[in-house]
Formats: structure tokens, C-alpha cells, sequence
């Protein structure tokens, strides 16, 4: 878009304001703006934020690479990569590195895919 | 190694090992301790922090009893020469100069990778920023900031396609500041904007557990806009952007940092820009903190005006304020920055922060007037460029159509502006919604979260601690790759530090990269390649242009080269000169006591300077009157002759002349003929001979027949000591 300087016709609004009321006005704007990011945000989740939930589990960066890889492929990363693996071993009473392991198998992906789906609990 | 010594080197193979134990001693970010108004040295600073324990003052210093205010921001520098190894040696030089935040540049492609860097693989423009590389940096910085006595904070980036990754890293690694505004990935990275700000929550909340200091990305808008200054109002609102998301996502305002750049530079009446803005941010932004960059954009080859331009930039932060005072290096223009540009940078920083201490105390911004209309109208305009944001339909509308880095003065628009797609991009199409049984079982995780009723109160119950509770559940991976490591490249170096071989350099260990300042008589093409052809005479491999000047264009060209020097010099196979060893005060004060000791001193020939000499001489200065010596000073442009007339008389034991150093060598032949006289009149064995300037040395002084000579930085001590020794061993009476 090409536009000459309307500073002067467009300020019109702003003039009567004082300089502490322009300066709420300026975080009113900045918090309506970033409102709908902030919340769009929090329902939504990302390779790297759930690579970054494996990590904070204990998981080396290489297997955070994998099981996120694993659980975006068999379409279960809205559930949580970090839940995944923690259901996957609770399921078979087994330690998150062995969940991690049996997710990469056929079997593993299956049984959780059939967990999420309201099975065996 | 667990304490640096000073005349040692850090030992970074040490450090490089044992890192899979290593904790770091702290989280979070440390500001300097004020100490207002603080007395030094009888001299009353009214802006500085606590001093330090170990430090290098500024070269004038000297004058001032060698002291080394600690101004009271944070000071910056930024250092990344690909090798981190190198990178760990720099950080303690500039540590000693001052600088106690280490701002460590990611190497280049590194915000487009997908995931963490494990190891130390060799980076361009920057280090790949991994574990080992920001624990190896963090062990050796303990060690620094010990050694210089002032906690040193340690920065990088979340930034790029990884920022949750790497947010854990440095929050589980004690890194102390990071950048992270989702804007920059966006506009400058090309990063998908919903996977930008998404992934942004996340770190942000992830950095606010680690008390990490954030520094946003707002100034690069001024770097990448055709005329900088036109982007005030866009870079108001890139700061309130990045500021207000992320209180709404629980950082604490004292820890959230605009990154501000005076946005202008001469020729262009710069403070007339650069002023109102800065008072505009400031009163905008009063609950945040300012971190003051450097300008980069105008930035050329020349380390002059890049300094001239820093020092001014330097002047808007004492008008107004600075809490993290940054630092470019003057060769930024010209090449990934040197050791000593660093510390240069660091030193200019100190020196004009120093020098203004105390300004608002006497001189004050005139707020009404010109410049209160300029804040008025950025402000203004600012305001105008979100309600147009909203009037589209939000942030990524307002992207997509262009808004931002637009050449136009807001509300002006040129067309030019950075354009992304909302469904493009790095990263597209990766984001996914939680689902309404979402569960990650870590803690500082940010957004939805359905975490089980029995673990409510312990998030990351269900994986028995997370590496933020229970750090020994950090995995720590050395290296991936057995041949792109830092080991690798410290054994080609390793002679050099065994052995005690020296080749210069400037970036890398063993470089062996040398500049070289020349004039040419020649208009900038032949002076160019004059240069480089002198270059190769020198054996300089590989030579570069680094920078040039015209002076006039028939009369000549200023060039600097740099080049490889493939010279090695063994230290042990190396001839110094005996270092004359001072006696101390007492023992000269009782041996001229003792043993009376009268001399004669003059300027001598065509010169009126006497400042070097008095200082010598001067009991005021702690000259050598102050240790008993008999002093009659002549004067000056006095002839030789009647100095070693007056020191017959006088029966003088020395003779102490004082000559500049001039074009046809008059120095020399003053030197020589003094001695020659003294033999003429038979007295040259009875007298001590020493001659003194500004770039007098030892050496030349001997060569010329004189006893001693000495040059800049002489103290009466060194003097008077001389003489004591000299005429100890010549049995002078």
C-alpha cells in the first residue's frame, strides 16, 4: 500500500487526549492486540513445545526429536507427546524410556492409539 | 582448575572437562549494586556500582591513581567467532575491561533448525548454541567472575523454529538473558507467524521460571529499514507488542527489556531523531528496562566513525537512561568482530558513560518545546499505527498486508514493507489444538493443561520430578559429530600451547591474521591494489582490503589490510631485554640520604615542551625530589653545552635531558652529542647520562652512548632508582 503522510487528518481523534491518557490508550491497543494471540496460544500446541515437554521429562534432545516425530505420524500430539509416552507406560507398567522405545514399534502405536480412543486405561 | 590466576591462561580443555557433572551455581539475571554517590580516589562518582576486585581502567587512568569505576548499567558485549573455544578466551578480556554480560550470537541458519544442536560444531557468524557449548561457557564464566569479582551474565537467543527447546536448555543451564520476541522470527527468519507466537508462550513462560532477563527484537526494524529513523513509530509498537504479550503470559515487567537503538546517525542531525525517541520510549515504557544498543545500521568500514557514532549514542544514554548499556564493535562493519574491537567497544562505553557521570545532575532534557512535540507525535503516531492493526483485523492481518518495516513515516506508506503469509512461512501448518485431555506432565508449561485431579498440586508427579524439579534427570550429550568438535580443533592449535609458540591473531587460535595501516600516495583504485601487492611483499597470505579512505583523490589513500602471517615465534628461543627491576622507594630515599645526589635537567634544543620532564622531576608528581634528590632544572631549549657546564659547577652526578622526537633525527644527534661533549670535557666517566621523551626508549637511548633512556609512563621511582644502581656500580661518588 502507497499512502502520503495523513498524520495530520488522522490524528484529529487523539488531540483532545492527554499525554497519560494517549499512553493508556497505546497498552489498551497493545492488549487488545496481543489478547487474541496469548489465547490462541494456550490451546495450541507445537513440534518444539512438546519436543520441550520431552525434555523437561528426562528424554535427551535426540529422543525428543524421535517421540514427537513418533506422535505427530500416528496423530496424537493435540493429546500431549509427554502424556503419550506417560499412558503408553502406565498401560504396560513400564518406565518412560521403554514407553518411548515400544511408541517407535507398530504394536506400541497401535495400543495407545487404541488407549486415547477410550480403551484399556 | 577451580580459580583462574592472572597471569595464566584459562585452560579451556580443563573446562571442557567434567561437563557432564557441571551444575550451574545460579539461575536468573544479576544487576550491578549502585553505590551513589560513591567516593574513589578522592574523586565523587555519582552514577557508578560496586568496583571490582581485578580490572584493566582505562589507558588514562594512570594519571588518576590507576583507578576503575564501575559504571552503573550492566555492560554488553557480544562475541561469536564460530569457535566457542576461542569465544571463552575473549569473555575473560572483556570481563577484565568491564563488560559483565556476554551476549554469545547464534551461528547462522540456526533459528531454522527444527530441534536442539548437540556437540560443538564450528558456526558461521555465531556459535551453535547446544548444551555442552552454553555449560562449557557458563562453567568458565563462574570462573571469570570470580576471578574479576562481579556476577557475569550469560545471554543467547530463543528465537527460530526451536524457542521451547531452547528455553528449557538455558532455564535448565543457568543462562542468564536471552532474545525472544515471536515478531523477530516472523519478520526477519521468515518463522510461520501462528507457530512464532505459539511457541513464544511457551518460552516466555519457561524463561520467567528462570528469571531470565528477555531482550526483544524491535531494533532490527531500524537496521533493516531503508532510512531507519522512518520506523520510529512502527518500533514503539514492536516493543509494546512484544511487551504486553508477555506479561499476559506471566513475566515480570522488571525482567522484560526493550532493545533500543538510537535509530539515526550523522550527517543527519541525529540527536534531533534520536532524542525525542528516546524520551518517548522511556516515559511509554517506564515500568520496563532499557537495554541501549549501539547503532549498527551506518555503520561502515571505518572504527572512527563507528566510535564517534557509539560515543553519541553513549550521550542519549546518560540524558536519558540505560539499565543493560550494549556495546557493537567499531569493526562490525567490516568482519566478524576481533578480540580487540571488543574490548574496544567495551572500553568506549566505560570511558564516555565515566565521563558523563553525574550530566542530569547540571544539564536537563527541555521536555516542552521542540522536543516534547516530537514525543507527542511518535506517540501519536504509534497509536494510530494499532488502531489501522485492529481496523484490518490483527496482528497477522496486519502482517500480511505489510505493516511493518515499511520505508514510510506511519501513518506514510511506501509499499515496501515485510510481508509474510499467515498460511506460509517456516514451520506452516505444525501447530495442532490441545484436546480436551491435553496433559504435559512437566512444570512452567504454559496454556491449556488437563492435568489429572491426583496430580494437581504436583504437575510433573506422574514422570517423578521434571529436569526443572530434579536436574540429575538432564541428559547431557558431549559430542555427535567426531570430527566437527572443539577437541578436533584444539589439537591443530595444541603445540601452540604446549610447546609456547605464538602466532598472532585475532578471532581463532593460531590465525595468524595481521592488519596493516598504510598510506598511498595514489587515488583509492591503485592505492587499493598498491596495498594489496605490498601485502604479498610482506608475506602476508590471503590479503584483504578491510578498509580505505579517500584523502584527497590525487593526494593519496588511507588503507588497512589484514592478512595471514604464517609466522611462529618460539617463546622459549626469545630474546627480551633484561627488564630493569626498581628498587623501592625506601631503600633509593635512604641510599640518597646517605649519599647526597645532585643532578642537572634541561629540554634541551628548539623545544619549549617540559611537562614529561617536570613530572619526572617534580616532588608534586612524586618526581624524583621526592626521594632527596638535588634537582636543578635549566629550563628550556637549553644548549648542551651549558647543561654539562652547570654540572661541572654544580659538581651533578647526571644530567637528565628531555628531547622530542623529530623528523630529521635531532634526538639522536642531541643524545650522541651530549655524550660526545662529556668526553670532550673529560667528565663523561663521572656523570651519569640519561636521556627522556615521549618515545624515548631504553635501547635508543644506549645506542646513542646515553646510560639510560626513558619514555612514556616514566615515573620518578624509575629514574632515581636507576641512578642509585648506576652509580652503585660504577662507584660514582
Amino acid at each position: 500500500m502507497q499512502r502520503t503522510d495523513d498524520f495530520a487528518a488522522r490524528r484529529a481523534h487523539l488531540t483532545h487526549l492527554s499525554e497519560a491518557e494517549l499512553e493508556r490508550r497505546f497498552w489498551e491497543l497493545a492488549q487488545s492486540i496481543t489478547q487474541p494471540l496469548v489465547d490462541m496460544a494456550a490451546k495450541h500446541t507445537s513440534p518444539s513445545i512438546e519436543r520441550s515437554v520431552i525434555l523437561r521429562m528426562g528424554f535427551s534432545s535426540l529422543e525428543a526429536q524421535a517421540i514427537v516425530k513418533r506422535v505427530t505420524e500416528i496423530g496424537l500430539l493435540g493429546k500431549g507427546a509427554g502424556h503419550v509416552v506417560w499412558r503408553l507406560a502406565a498401560a504396560n507398567q513400564i518406565e518412560l524410556k521403554q514407553a518411548a522405545e515400544l511408541l517407535q514399534t507398530e504394536a506400541g502405536a497401535e495400543q495407545i492409539k487404541h488407549v486415547f480412543s477410550g480403551g484399556v486405561r | 582448575m577451580d580459580k583462574l590466576v592472572k597471569h595464566e591462561k584459562l585452560n579451556v580443555e580443563e573446562i571442557l572437562q567434567g561437563l557432564e557433572h557441571y551444575r550451574p551455581r545460579r539461575k536468573g539475571w544479576t544487576w550491578r549494586k549502585p553505590v551513589t554517590p560513591q567516593v574513589i580516589n578522592g574523586l565523587t562518582f555519582k552514577q557508578t556500582s560496586e568496583s571490582l576486585t581485578a580490572s584493566i581502567p582505562l589507558p588514562s587512568a594512570k594519571h588518576f591513581g590507576h583507578i576503575d569505576p564501575q559504571p552503573d548499567c550492566v555492560i554488553t558485549t557480544e562475541i561469536a567467532s564460530g569457535r566457542f573455544e576461542d569465544d571463552i578466551r575473549r569473555m575473560r578480556m572483556a570481563a577484565w575491561h568491564g563488560a559483565d554480560h556476554i551476549m554469545v550470537i547464534r551461528t547462522a541458519g540456526q533459528s531454522h533448525y527444527d530441534g536442539l544442536i548437540e556437540g560443538t560444531p564450528e558456526g558461521i557468524g555465531g556459535v551453535p548454541i547446544t548444551r555442552k557449548q552454553v555449560r562449557a561457557s557458563r562453567k568458565a564464566l563462574d570462573l571469570i567472575e570470580d576471578e574479576v569479582g562481579r556476577p557475569i551474565n550469560f545471554h543467547s537467543y530463543v528465537s527460530g523454529v526451536a524457542g521451547p527447546e531452547i528455553a528449557v536448555l538455558f532455564a535448565e543451564e543457568g543462562v542468564n538473558g536471552a532474545h525472544q520476541d515471536p515478531q523477530y522470527n516472523v519478520l526477519y527468519r521468515n518463522v510461520n507467524m501462528h507457530r512464532s507466537f505459539v511457541d513464544a508462550a511457551v518460552a516466555k513462560t519457561l524463561m520467567a521460571y528462570a528469571d531470565m532477563a528477555q531482550i526483544d527484537g524491535a531494533h532490527n526494524a531500524n537496521a533493516t529499514a531503508r532510512e531507519g529513523w522512518k520506523v520510529m513509530p512502527e518500533l514503539l509498537v514492536q516493543h509494546g507488542i512484544n511487551s504486553a504479550y508477555s506479561r499476559l503470559v506471566g513475566m515480570k515487567p522488571e525482567n522484560i527489556c526493550l532493545s533500543t537503538v538510537p535509530p539515526s546517525a550523522a550527517p543527519v542531525p541525529a540527536l534531533t531523531f534520536d532524542l525525542p525517541y528516546a524520551v518517548a520510549l522511556r516515559e511509554l515504557f517506564r515500568e520496563y528496562r532499557m537495554r541501549a544498543q549501539m547503532n549498527t545500521k551506518y555503520i561502515e568500514s571505518d572504527t572512527r566513525e563507528a566510535t564517534v557514532s557509539h560515543t553519541l549514542n553513549l550521550l542519549i544514554s546518560r540524558l536519558t537512561s540505560a539499565d543493560i548499556q550494549s556495546t557493537i564493535t567499531p569493526d562490525e562493519g567490516r568482519n566478524v568482530p576481533w578480540h580487540y574491537y571488543n574490548i574496544n567497544a567495551v572500553s568506549t562505553a566505560k570511558q564516555a558513560l565515566l565521563a558523563m557521570d553525574g550530566l542530569s545532575d547540571m544539564v536537563e532534557i527541555k521536555r516542552d518545546g521542540v522536543l516534547g512535540d516530537r514525543v507527542r507525535e511518535l506517540k501519536e503516531r504509534a497509536v494510530l499505527f494499532m488502531e489501522e492493526m485492529l481496523a484490518v483485523g490483527g496482528y497477522f492481518k496486519a502482517v500480511e498486508a505489510g505493516f511493518f518495516v515499511d520505508s514510510g513515516y506511519y501513518p506514510e506508506r511506501n509499499g515496501d514493507g515485510i510481508v509474510r503469509k499467515s498460511h506460509g512461512g517456516i514451520g506452516v501448518d505444525t501447530i495442532v489444538q490441545r484436546d480436551a485431555d491435553y496433559f504435559a506432565p512437566v512444570c512452567h508449561h504454559y496454556g491449556y493443561n488437563n492435568i489429572p485431579p491426583q496430580f494437581a498440586s504436583n504437575v510433573c508427579g506422574p514422570v517423578v520430578g521434571c529436569t526443572l524439579c530434579d536436574p540429575a534427570k538432564i541428559v547431557y550429550i558431549d559430542e555427535l559429530d567426531a570430527v566437527d568438535n572443539a577437541a578436533t580443533r584444539m589439537a591443530a592449535t595444541r603445540d601452540q600451547r604446549e610447546l609456547g609458540l605464538i602466532k598472532a591473531e585475532v578471532e581463532w587460535a593460531g590465525d595468524g591474521v595481521v592488519a596493516v595501516q598504510m598510506f598511498i600516495p595514489a587515488e583509492p583504485r591503485t592505492a587499493h591494489f598498491s596495498a594489496l601487492e605490498l601485502a604479498k611483499q610482506m608475506n602476508l597470505r590471503d590479503p584483504q582490503v578491510i578498509h580505505k579512505q579517500v584523502m584527497q583523490h590525487a593526494e593519496g589513500t588511507y588503507v588497512e589490510v589484514k592478512g595471514i602471517l604464517d609466522a611462529t615465534i618460539d617463546i622459549n628461543t626469545l630474546k627480551l631485554p633484561p627488564e630493569e627491576v626498581v628498587l623501592s622507594a625506601d631503600e633509593v630515599r635512604k641510599d640518597v640520604h646517605d649519599q647526597p645526589l645532585r643532578i642537572v635537567a634541561a629540554t634541551v634544543g628548539n623545544d619549549e615542551h617540559s611537562v614529561g620532564l617536570r613530572e619526572v622531576i617534580d616532588i608534586k608528581h612524586g618526581g624524583i625530589e621526592g626521594y632527596g634528590v638535588e634537582c636543578h632544572y635549566l629550563g628550556t631549549s637549553v644548549s648542551l653545552e651549558k647543561i654539562i657546564d652547570a654540572a661541572i659547577e654544580l659538581d651533578a652526578r647526571a644530567i637528565l635531558i628531555s628531547t622530542i622526537i623529530t623528523h630529521a633525527d635531532i634526538h639522536r644527534i642531541n643524545m650522541r652529542r651530549l655524550h660526545d661533549l662529556c668526553v670532550e670535557k673529560g667528565v663523561r666517566s663521572r656523570l651519569i647520562l640519561i636521556g627522556g621523551g615521549t618515545q624515548v626508549t631504553h635501547e635508543l637511548a644506549v645506542e646513542c652512548n646515553l646510560d639510560a633512556g626513558f619514555g612514556r609512563g616514566t615515573k620518578g621511582i624509575h629514574v632515581a632508582s636507576f641512578m642509585v644502581k648506576n652509580r652503585r656500580e660504577r662507584d660514582l661518588i
